[in-house]
C-alpha cells in the first residue's frame, strides 16, 4: 500500500494543488451539502462528470499497457448510445437494452482487436478506421436525429443516486475496482504488461499474446459502451454527432497524466483514474471560475503542460541531480 | 370536339413547359437535424411547385459541391440552389454558372464572391434572432431585477458571436437585466446540461438566476434537465429562452418547462423559389439578400401543435 501511495504521489499532489487553485477563484468549490436525497456540491459534480473520461481511461490503460492505443472509444460511445436509445424506444426493456449496448461495444473492440492482433495493422491506424466511420454508423441507427426517450430506469443511470452518491460515480468506481482486482488478483495484469514490453518474447514464453491483445481492445470497447450509456442516459437522448466527441483524446491524456507510458508495460488503473479526475477538475473549475469561454482551451492546455512538465522523467532526474549537488553542501 | 381536345392538349403542353423546371440543389450534408429538415422542406417545396429537384449531398466537402454545380451546368438546369460549406473559393464555378446563364441562389450561408455572380442569397439574420430573444425577455421580466445566465454556442462560431451580440443589444438600457454568467455549451445537449449544473452551483443553487438564454434549443433542453435535477422548476423559477425552434423545444414548452424560442426556419427554399419564379417570369432581379422571418414562439402559440407539425421533417 505504501508503495502504491508513493507511485501515485505526483498525481495526488497535482489533484490537491488543482483543487486549491480552483478554490482561489471559486471559494465554495469544496463545499458539499445534503439536500435530503443526495449530496450536492461542485466536488460531487466533478465526481459525476468524470464518469465518461474515467470509464474510457480504465479501458485505455489496458490498451496502452500493450503498447497500443484506441482512438475509436469516443465513437464507440456514440454507437453504444445510439443502440441503447434505439432499443429502449423500441420497447425492448432495460436489461436487453443494456445488453445490446454493451454487446455493440464488445463487437467494436473485437473488430479493433482483430485488426491489430490478427491482421497486424498498427493500433493507431486500425482504431482510426472505426473512429472516422463509427459516427456514421451511429447516425444510421439514430437516422441523423437526436433519439430521445423517457424511460425512468434508463435515465437513472445518468442522473440517479445511490445512498446520495450520483449513479455515474458509483458506476465508474465499481468498474475501476473490478478491473483493478481482475488485473492484480490474477496473472492477467502481468500477461498484459509482458505483451506490451515485448510481444514476441512473451509469445515465446507461452503467453497467448493474440488473445490478450484482442481481449484488451474488447475491454476498451466495453468501457466505452458503459461511458456511452451514461452519456446517453444523462441527456435522455442519443446525440450521434456529439456524444463522446474528442473524448478519446481526454482519455489518452488521463492515462498519460496518470503516469502510464505510451510505450506500454507497467500500468496503473488508479493512476489513470486520478488523471481523469484531474482533467475533470480542470474542466469544471474553468466553468465555475467564470472566465470567458475563449480562455477555456488555453487555460486547460496551460495547466496540462505544467502538469506534464512537472511529471517528466527528465525533470525528476534533473531534480535528483540538483539535490545530490545541493545536499552535500548543506552537510558541510 | 376536336377543338376542345386540341386546346386541352395545348394547355397541357403549356403547363408542362411552365412546370418542367429543373433545379439543382447542392446541400452541405446532414450534420444536424436542422439541415436534414432543410433538405426535407426543399424537396417538399419543389414537389408542390412541380419542379424536378436534382439533389446532391456534398458530405461537408467543397470539392463535391463544385463538382455537383459543374454537373448541374452540364445538365443545363434552370436554377441552382447552393448551401455553401465554406465562404471562399466559389468565384470560378459561379462564373461558369453565370456564363451558362443559370441563376444561382445561396441558401442559409453566404460566400465571399462578388454579388453579381449569384442571383440572391436567402438566410436568417443571426443578430436579429438574438435581438428577438432579448426583446421577449425584456418584455416578460418587466421592471423586476433579472440575473441572466447565457449558454453560448461554439466559441468563435458566427452564430455564437451574432446571437450573443443581438441579445445584448436588446437588453442594453434595461439596467434591471444583467448577464451574470456566460459560458460555451458547444451547441450540444450534454454541454448545455454540464455548464448549467455549474451555473446553478455558482449562483446559490439556482435561487439567484432569473433567466437562461441559450444560443440554441438543444443546449436549453440539456439545461432544463439540469434545472429539474437541482429541484427547481424550469419555465417558472428560471425562465428559458432559446433559438432555432426544433421540435423537442416545443415539447418542453407544452410541458411548461421552456418559455420562448426564436425560429430559424429550415424553409429557405420557399423564398428562394419565389424569387426564382419572378426572375423566370420577367427577369425581375430580387434583392441580394432575402431575410427569412425570425418568428418568436411562446407557450401561447400552441406548442403541442407545432411539435406535431415539425416532428417528421427530419430534425
Amino acid at each position: 500500500m505504501g508503495r502504491m501511495a508513493r507511485r501515485l504521489a505526483p498525481q495526488i499532489l497535482t489533484l490537491a494543488a488543482l483543487v486549491a487553485l480552483v478554490s482561489v477563484f471559486f471559494p465554495n468549490f469544496i463545499n458539499i451539502s445534503f439536500d435530503g436525497s443526495r449530496f450536492v456540491g461542485p466536488i460531487i459534480d466533478v465526481l459525476k462528470r468524470s464518469a465518461p473520461i474515467a470509464l474510457l481511461a480504465v479501458g485505455m490503460t489496458l490498451v496502452i499497457a500493450t503498447r497500443g492505443i484506441d482512438l475509436s472509444v469516443g465513437t464507440v460511445m456514440a454507437i453504444a448510445g445510439a443502440v441503447a436509445a434505439w432499443a429502449i424506444t423500441s420497447g425492448l426493456g432495460l436489461p436487453l437494452t443494456l445488453a445490446l449496448a454493451l454487446a455493440a461495444g464488445l463487437a467494436a473492440g473485437l473488430w479493433n482487436g482483430a485488426l491489430v492482433a490478427i491482421i497486424g495493422i498498427q493500433p493507431i491506424v486500425a482504431t482510426l478506421i472505426l473512429m472516422t466511420s463509427g459516427r456514421g454508423i451511429a447516425q444510421l441507427i439514430t437516422e441523423g436525429r437526436i433519439l430521445t426517450f423517457s424511460d425512468p430506469g434508463f435515465a437513472f443511470i445518468g442522473s440517479g443516486a445511490v445512498f446520495g452518491i450520483p449513479f455515474p460515480t458509483v458506476l465508474w468506481m465499481a468498474t475501476a475496482v473490478a478491473f483493478a482486482v481482475l488485473m492484480r488478483r490474477t496473472a492477467l495484469g502481468l500477461l498484459i504488461e509482458a505483451t506490451g514490453v515485448n510481444r514476441a518474447a512473451s509469445a515465446l514464453a507461452g503467453v497467448n499474446a493474440t488473445v490478450i491483445l484482442i481481449a484488451v481492445y474488447m475491454a476498451s470497447g466495453l468501457c466505452a459502451a458503459l461511458a456511452g450509456i451514461v452519456t446517453t442516459a444523462d441527456i435522455r437522448g442519443a446525440d450521434a454527432n456529439n456524444a463522446g466527441l474528442w473524448l478519446e483524446l481526454d482519455a489518452i491524456l488521463a492515462v498519460v497524466i496518470g503516469g502510464n507510458s505510451l510505450l506500454g508495460g507497467r500500468f496503473s488503473i488508479a493512476g489513470s483514474i486520478l488523471g481523469a479526475l484531474i482533467i475533470q477538475t480542470i474542466n469544471t473549475g474553468i466553468v465555475l471560475s467564470g472566465f470567458p469561454s475563449e480562455y477555456n482551451l488555453v487555460i486547460k492546455a496551460g495547466l496540462v503542460i505544467i502538469i506534464l512538465v512537472l511529471q517528466s522523467p527528465n525533470l525528476s532526474a534533473d531534480w535528483i541531480y540538483l539535490r545530490s549537488v545541493l545536499l552535500p553542501r548543506r552537510a558541510d | 370536339m376536336m377543338k376542345t381536345l386540341l386546346t386541352g392538349a395545348a394547355l397541357l403542353a403549356l403547363t408542362a413547359t411552365a412546370s418542367a423546371q429543373t433545379v439543382g440543389f447542392s446541400q452541405i450534408g446532414s450534420e444536424s437535424g436542422w439541415r436534414a429538415a432543410e433538405t426535407t422542406l426543399t424537396r417538399q417545396q419543389a414537389e408542390e411547385r412541380g419542379y424536378t429537384l436534382q439533389f446532391s449531398d456534398a458530405q461537408q466537402r467543397q470539392e463535391n459541391q463544385i463538382a455537383a454545380i459543374r454537373s448541374f451546368i452540364a445538365q443545363d438546369v434552370d436554377a441552382i440552389l447552393l448551401a455553401p460549406v465554406v465562404a471562399t473559393g466559389w468565384d470560378s464555378v459561379l462564373q461558369e454558372a453565370k456564363e451558362a446563364e443559370i441563376p444561382v441562389v445561396l441558401l442559409d450561408r453566404q460566400v465571399d464572391s462578388s454579388d453579381d455572380l449569384y442571383l440572391t442569397a436567402v438566410g436568417s439574420d443571426l443578430v436579429h434572432e438574438g435581438r428577438v430573444a432579448g426583446e421577449w425577455l425584456v418584455g416578460d421580466v418587466g421592471d423586476a431585477d433579472c440575473r441572466i445566465v447565457e449558454l453560448q454556442g461554439t466559441t468563435g462560431s458566427s452564430p455564437a458571436i451574432d446571437r450573443a451580440n443581438g441579445f445584448r443589444e436588446a437588453i442594453e438600457g434595461h439596467a434591471n437585466l444583467e448577464i451574470v454568467r456566460s459560458q460555451t455549451g458547444d451547441f450540444t445537449r450534454s454541454g448545455g446540461k454540464q455548464v448549467m449544473e455549474s451555473f446553478l452551483q455558482a449562483e446559490g443553487g439556482g435561487a439567484e438566476i432569473c433567466a437562461l438564454y441559450a444560443h440554441n434549443d438543444d443546449m436549453a433542453i440539456g439545461a432544463i434537465q439540469a434545472i429539474k435535477e437541482a429541484g427547481l422548476r424550469p419555465g417558472e423559477d428560471i425562465r428559458v429562452v432559446s433559438i432555432d425552434a426544433v421540435p423537442d423545444i416545443f415539447q418542453a414548452m407544452a410541458a411548461g418547462e421552456a418559455n420562448a424560442t426564436v425560429e430559424l426556419t429550415p424553409n429557405m427554399a420557399g423564398p428562394a423559389f419565389d424569387a426564382l419564379e419572378a426572375f423566370w417570369a420577367d427577369g425581375t432581379m430580387p434583392e441580394k439578400f432575402i431575410q427569412t422571418d425570425s418568428r418568436l414562439y411562446t407557450q401561447a402559440d400552441d406548442p403541442a401543435g407545432e411539435y406535431e407539425a415539425r416532428k417528421d421533417l427530419g430534425y
